[in-house]
C-alpha cells in the first residue's frame, strides 16, 4: 500500500495534504467509535525527503516520545506530559518524510493484552466493536485496521504488535530485539521491549523497519544491520524452506475446553500449513516440552512485572506528570502513583516488587530466568533446522468485549518465546473464524529478519489477505 | 580486658571525566545548578542509559593499581529506592561482577607497610545533591549521574591513623593516575566508616557502626576517635548491649557521630542486573594499555628517589606524598638540577613557602626553570646562598625574572679579590685588640671578623673567599 501511495504521489496523482486531511478527517470519524487515539494532530510537521515514506501519514503508539506532543503511554500518571526530544524511531521517521497525525492509545504503559484499560478509555475493533483489538498496541491496529492510516507503529513487550494485527486482521512486525533504537519508548520490560509496525501488508512492514532500524548511540542494545535490506530481500522465492510448529500448541486434542472457535482456528491453521506446502515449503510438526509451555506465561510474568516495577519508579510525578498532593516528597509520590495507575498495572508492581526481593530472586526471578534460558537453548536449536516456527497467532478470534473473563488473566502466551529470544516476528492475517478476522504467527532466528519476512510475503500472496482493511459494520 | 578497634572503609570518590557515566551531560563541578543535565539524568520516559567507556577505563585503572582481580566481564545492576536524589529511582551500580574484588595494597603507618585488603571496587552514579531549608529542599541534578567509584576495604584497619593513612594514599593514587582531582574541598570524596570494637583474643568481630558520608579525613579521623571511646564507654560501663548495628552521621559542629537510622534489617534494594547495559567484555589486550599508562604511584616513586637519588626516606616520603610536588621534582631532574639540591629547595623552602600561603605547588611563579635560575647563578657563585634565598623570595612575590631581578637589585657576590682584600685588611687594621686575641687562641674571634666582613659588604662577599683570605692574613 505504501508504494503505491508513494507513486501516486509521485505521479502526482494525489497530494500528501489530502492524504494527510483525509487521515485526520478519519480519525475524527473514528474516535467515537474506535476510540484508537489519544491524540489527533491537526496541523501535523512536514518533512520532504525521498523515502517511500515520505508524506505517507502515519499514528504512532502513545508510549513513543514523541517532541512537542502529548505522550502519555495511556497512563493517568503521564496525563499531561509533553517531551521535549523525539524517540529514536520517531526521529528516523520524520527524516523519512513520514507525518505523524495522531497518537493512538494502548493498555496502559504497554502492560495488558485487551485495549480495554487505556487511559482514555476501551478501543474497539474495527470489524465489530463489540470485540477487543487484543493489546496492547491496540489503537495501533485499530487505526490501520479501520484504513485510518496505512501503518502504525507500535511496540511488543509479549505479543503486544502480533495479538492485536491478529484480531485486527492485519500484519504485525516485531523484529529482532535491538533492531529498532528503544531510546524514547517508555520502557515495560527492557529485556523484551521492542519497537515494531502494523500494515497491511509485509512489504509495508519491510519498507517501515527499514527506515527506522539502526544501532543508535542512546541505546547500547542496538546493533548495526546496514547489511539487512528487507524490502529488497523479499523475493517470495521460498521453495525448500522448513518451518515447524509445535504440536502441543496445534493439536485440538490437546485442548481440554474445546470451544468451536478454537476447533475452527485450529481447523483453518491446518489449512494455512498446507498453503506452505503448496508453496514448496517443508512444515514439520515437533514437540515440545509441555512443562516448559506452561511455564511460559509464569515466567513472562515474573520477567515483565520485575523489570516493570523498577522501570517505571521513574514515574513519581516529581520532574514531570501530574504532580500528586501530599505535605512530604513520599506522600506526593504516594498520591500520584496510587491515582495514576490502573489495578492490573499495581497488581504487576505487586508481583515485581515480591520477584524482587532478596529472598525471593532465587524462586522466581532466578528461576524465570532459567526457564527463559530453557526456552530460548531449544529454539535456538530448532533453529538450526529450521527457518521459523509457525504458529496460530491466537486460538481464538478476538473475544468479545464483555466476555472477557479477567483482564487480569491471560494465560495463552506462547507467542512470549519471540521476546524470551528477541527473535524476529511477524504475524498476518490468515482467515476468518466467525466473521473475524484470524492470523498466523511466524518467528524466526535473531537478526534473520529477511528470511521470516520473505516467507511471510509468499505465504501472504497465496492467503489473499494483502492489503486488508476492516469493512465492519458502519 | 583490652578493647581491639575494627575499621573498615567505604570509599567515594567521582571520577574525572568529560560527561557524567551514562548520558552526554558534562562531568563538571561548581556549575550554575540544574545546567548539567539531560533528559537521562531526569530520567525522562524513554530515556536508556549508555556505559561512558572513559569512567570504565578510570575504574579499572584504580582496580589494577589496588591489584583487583578483574573479571572477564562487567555487570552493571539497579540498586532500587525511592529518594529525591536518583530521579530513575533506581541507582545504576554494581553488585554482580564489579570492575575489581579481592584487591591489596600496602600503605605506610609510621614508616611500617600494613596490609590493606579491598573487598571490591565498583563504579556507579553519583546523586543529585540535596539542600535542605526550614520547610523546603532544593535539589541539584548536576551531580546525579557523575561518575562515582566505590572502593570498599575488608576490616582489616586497627587503628585511626592507618585508616587516614590508606584514604590519604587512595588519594595519592587517584591523583597520580589522573583518575580524579579527589578533592574533598569540591565533595569528590565521601567516605563511610565502619567502627566496632573486640576484645584483642576475641575471633568474632564486634557490633558494626555505620558512620555515613563522612566528607573530610580529619573528620574520619575524628569520628573513629569518637566512636572509641563512645564505644568504649559503654562497653566498660556494662552497657554493651547498647551498641547496636545502626547508620550514624558525624556532626561536625558537635563533634559526635549521631544515630540516623537503626538497621533492624538492612534494607533490601532489590539488586538485579540492569537490562539496558549489555554485559561489558573487557578484552586483556585493553587491560594490558591502561596498565601501561600507569605512571610510578607514589611508593614506587619513593624508592626510586631513595635508591636512585640518595635521598633520604624522609624527604622522599615529602616528595611523593602530593603527585603535584613530585612531578615539580622530577620536572627539576629533567632541567639538570642535581636531585639532592632540588629535594633540599623542596622540602624546606618551597614546601615552607606552599605551606605558609596554603596553595598548590603548581600555583608558584617560581617554576623549575625558574628555580633552575636561582640554582645556576649560586653554583657559578655569581651569587651567596643567602642571596639565592633572597632572590627566592623576591621571584615569588615580584613574579619577575631570576635575571631581572638580579640586574634590577644589584644582587651579585662580591668575588674580587683585590677589593675583598682592601675591605679585610681595613678592618684587621681597625681591629688590634681582636687579632691578639685570636693569636691568644681565642679561635670565636675568627667569626666575629667574618661578621664585620659580611656587615661592610652588605652580605655579599663571596663567603669561601673572604674566608680563604682572612685565614692567611691572621697567620
Amino acid at each position: 500500500m505504501i508504494k503505491n501511495l508513494h507513486e501516486k504521489l509521485i505521479n502526482k496523482e494525489i497530494t500528501s495534504e489530502d492524504l494527510i486531511k483525509e487521515a485526520i478527517l478519519k480519525a475524527e470519524n473514528s474516535q467515537k467509535e474506535l476510540n484508537a487515539f489519544v491524540t489527533i494532530i491537526n496541523d501535523p510537521e512536514k518533512q520532504e525527503s525521498d523515502s517511500l515514506l515520505s508524506g505517507i501519514p502515519v499514528a504512532i503508539k502513545d508510549n513513543l516520545s514523541t517532541k512537542g506532543i502529548l505522550s502519555t503511554g495511556s497512563s493517568n500518571t503521564l496525563k499531561d506530559y509533553i517531551p521535549y526530544f523525539d524517540a529514536t524511531a520517531i526521529k528516523k521517521l520524520k527524516a523519512s518524510g513520514a507525518v505523524i497525525i495522531g497518537k493512538t492509545a494502548l493498555d496502559e504503559l504497554g502492560m495488558g493484552g485487551t485495549g480495554l484499560i487505556a487511559a482514555t478509555g476501551p478501543v474497539k475493533n474495527p470489524w465489530n466493536q463489540n470485540k477487543i483489538t487484543g493489546g496492547s498496541s491496540s489503537g495501533s491496529a485499530a487505526a490501520v485496521a479501520a484504513g485510518i492510516v496505512p501503518y502504525a507503529i507500535g511496540s511488543d513487550t509479549g505479543d503486544s504488535i502480533r495479538i492485536p494485527a491478529a484480531h485486527c486482521g492485519v500484519v504485525g512486525y516485531k523484529p529482532t530485539y535491538g533492531m529498532v533504537s528503544r531510546f524514547g519508548l517508555f520502557a515495560f520490560a527492557s529485556s523484551l521491549d521492542t519497537v515494531g509496525v502494523l500494515t497491511t501488508s509485509v512489504e509495508d512492514a519491510a519498507i517501515v523497519i527499514d527506515q527506522i532500524k539502526g544501532q543508535d548511540e542512546y541505546d547500547m542494545t542496538s546493533w548495526n544491520s546496514k547489511d539487512i535490506n528487507l524490502l529488497e530481500s523479499l523475493n517470495g522465492k521460498v521453495k525448500d524452506k522448513k518451518l515447524f510448529y509445535i504440536k502441543e500448541i496445534c493439536d485440538i486434542n490437546n485442548y481440554q475446553d474445546q470451544t468451536n472457535e478454537l476447533v475452527k482456528t485450529i481447523e483453518e491453521f491446518h489449512q494455512t500449513l498446507k498453503k506452505c506446502q503448496e508453496l514448496g515449503i517443508e512444515v514439520d510438526e515437533v514437540s515440545f516440552d509441555q512443562k516448559l509451555l506452561d511455564s511460559i506465561y509464569p515466567t513472562y510474568l515474573t520477567i515483565a512485572s520485575a523489570e516493570a516495577t523498577s522501570n517505571m519508579s521513574n514515574l513519581t510525578g516529581i520532574i514531570f506528570g501530574p504532580r500528586g498532593k501530599g505535605n512530604t516528597i513520599d506522600e506526593m509520590m504516594k498520591d500520584h502513583r496510587t491515582k495514576g495507575f490502573s489495578s492490573l498495572i499495581k497488581r504487576r508492581f505487586v508481583i515485581g516488587s515480591y520477584v524482587l526481593q532478596k529472598e525471593n530472586q532465587e524462586r522466581y526471578l532466578f528461576a524465570s530466568a532459567k526457564v527463559r534460558h530453557l526456552i530460548v537453548n531449544k529454539m535456538n536449536e530448532l533453529f538450526t533446522k529450521y527457518d521459523g516456527l509457525i504458529l496460530p497467532a491466537s486460538c481464538e478470534p478476538a473475544p468479545n468485549v464483555n466476555g472477557i473473563k479477567s483482564i487480569h488473566l491471560r494465560t495463552e502466551q506462547y507467542l512470549a518465546i519471540g521476546n524470551f529470544g528477541g527473535y524476529p516476528s511477524i504475524t498476518i492475517p490468515s482467515g476468518f473464524v466467525s466473521d473475524m478476522p484470524i492470523g498466523i504467527n511466524i518467528t524466526g532466528k535473531i537478526k534473520d529478519d529477511a528470511n521470516i519476512l520473505n516467507i511471510a510475503y509468499a505465504l501472504e500472496q497465496k492467503l489473499g489477505y494483502k492489503n486488508q482493511i476492516a469493512k465492519g459494520e458502519k | 580486658m583490652a578493647l581491639k578497634v575494627v575499621i573498615g572503609l567505604e570509599m567515594h570518590c567521582e571520577l574525572k571525566t568529560k560527561t557524567k557515566v551514562f548520558s552526554k551531560s558534562l562531568n563538571s563541578y561548581n556549575d550554575i545548578p540544574n545546567s548539567c543535565i539531560t533528559a537521562i539524568d531526569l530520567a525522562f520516559p524513554g530515556t536508556l542509559p549508555v556505559v561512558n567507556k572513559e569512567a570504565v577505563k578510570k575504574a579499572l585503572k584504580m582496580a589494577i593499581c589496588l591489584n583487583c582481580e578483574i573479571p572477564e566481564v562487567l555487570i552493571f545492576d539497579r540498586k532500587n529506592y525511592y529518594y529525591p536524589d536518583v530521579p530513575k529511582n533506581y541507582q545504576i551500580t554494581q553488585n554482580t561482577k564489579p570492575v575489581g574484588i579481592n584487591g591489596k595494597i600496602d600503605v605506610e603507618v609510621n614508616d611500617q607497610l600494613v596490609p590493606i585488603t579491598i573487598h571490591d571496587i565498583h563504579l556507579e552514579e553519583d546523586t543529585a545533591s540535596l539542600d535542605h531549608y526550614f520547610d523546603y529542599s532544593l535539589i541539584d541534578y548536576n551531580r546525579a549521574g557523575v561518575p562515582l567509584l566505590e572502593i570498599v576495604t575488608d576490616p582489616c584497619i586497627y587503628s585511626p591513623e592507618a585508616a587516614v593513612a590508606f584514604l590519604e594514599h587512595l588519594r595519592n593514587i587517584y591523583k597520580y593516575t589522573d583518575c580524579s582531582e579527589a578533592d574533598t574541598k569540591k565533595g569528590q570524596i565521601r567516605c563511610d566508616v565502619n567502627v566496632s570494637l573486640k576484645e584483642e583474643e576475641a575471633k568474632e568481630l564486634g557490633t558494626k557502626v555505620e558512620v555515613k558520608n563522612v566528607n573530610s579525613f580529619s573528620n574520619v579521623y575524628a569520628a573513629i576517635i569518637y566512636e572509641i571511646k563512645r564505644q568504649t564507654e559503654l562497653i566498660e560501663s556494662g552497657k554493651k548491649d547498647e551498641i547496636i548495628q545502626e547508620t550514624r552521621r558525624w556532626d561536625e559542629e558537635s563533634g559526635t557521630t549521631i544515630r540516623m537510622r537503626e538497621k533492624v534489617e538492612s534494607i533490601d534494594y532489590k539488586y538485579y542486573v540492569d537490562p539496558n547495559i549489555p554485559k561489558i567484555k573487557i578484552e586483556s589486550k585493553w587491560l594490558e594499555e591502561i596498565k601501561a599508562e600507569i605512571p610510578l604511584l607514589p611508593l614506587e616513586r619513593k624508592a626510586k628517589y631513595i635508591e636512585d637519588y640518595n635521598l633520604s626516606s624522609y624527604d622522599a616520603g615529602v616528595l611523593v606524598k602530593n603527585k603535584e610536588v613530585s612531578d615539580y621534582f622530577e620536572e627539576c631532574l629533567r632541567l639538570g638540577i642535581n636531585p639532592k639540591e632540588a629535594s633540599n629547595w623542596i622540602t624546606s623552602q618551597i614546601m615552607g613557602y606552599i605551606n605558609k600561603h596554603d596553595i598548590e605547588i603548581n600555583e608558584i611563579f617560581l617554576t623549575p626553570k625558574r628555580l633552575l635560575g636561582i640554582l645556576n647563578y649560586l653554583n657559578k657563585g655569581t651569587i651567596s646562598s643567602k642571596q639565592a634565598k633572597e632572590l627566592f623570595f623576591m621571584i615569588l612575590e615580584k613574579q619577575e625574572e631570576p635575571d631581572i631581578l638580579i640586574k634590577k637589585h644589584g644582587i651579585e657576590q662580591l668575588n674580587n679579590d683585590d677589593e675583598l682584600i682592601n675591605i679585610i685588611q681595613n678592618i684587621l687594621d681597625n681591629n688590634q685588640s681582636q687579632i691578639d686575641e685570636y693569636k691568644a687562641g681565642k679561635t670565636k674571634v675568627f667569626d666575629y671578623f667574618i661578621g664585620q666582613i659580611m656587615k661592610e659588604t652588605k652580605g655579599k662577599a663571596n663567603p669561601v673567599k673572604a674566608k680563604e683570605i682572612l685565614l692567611s692574613k691572621l697567620k
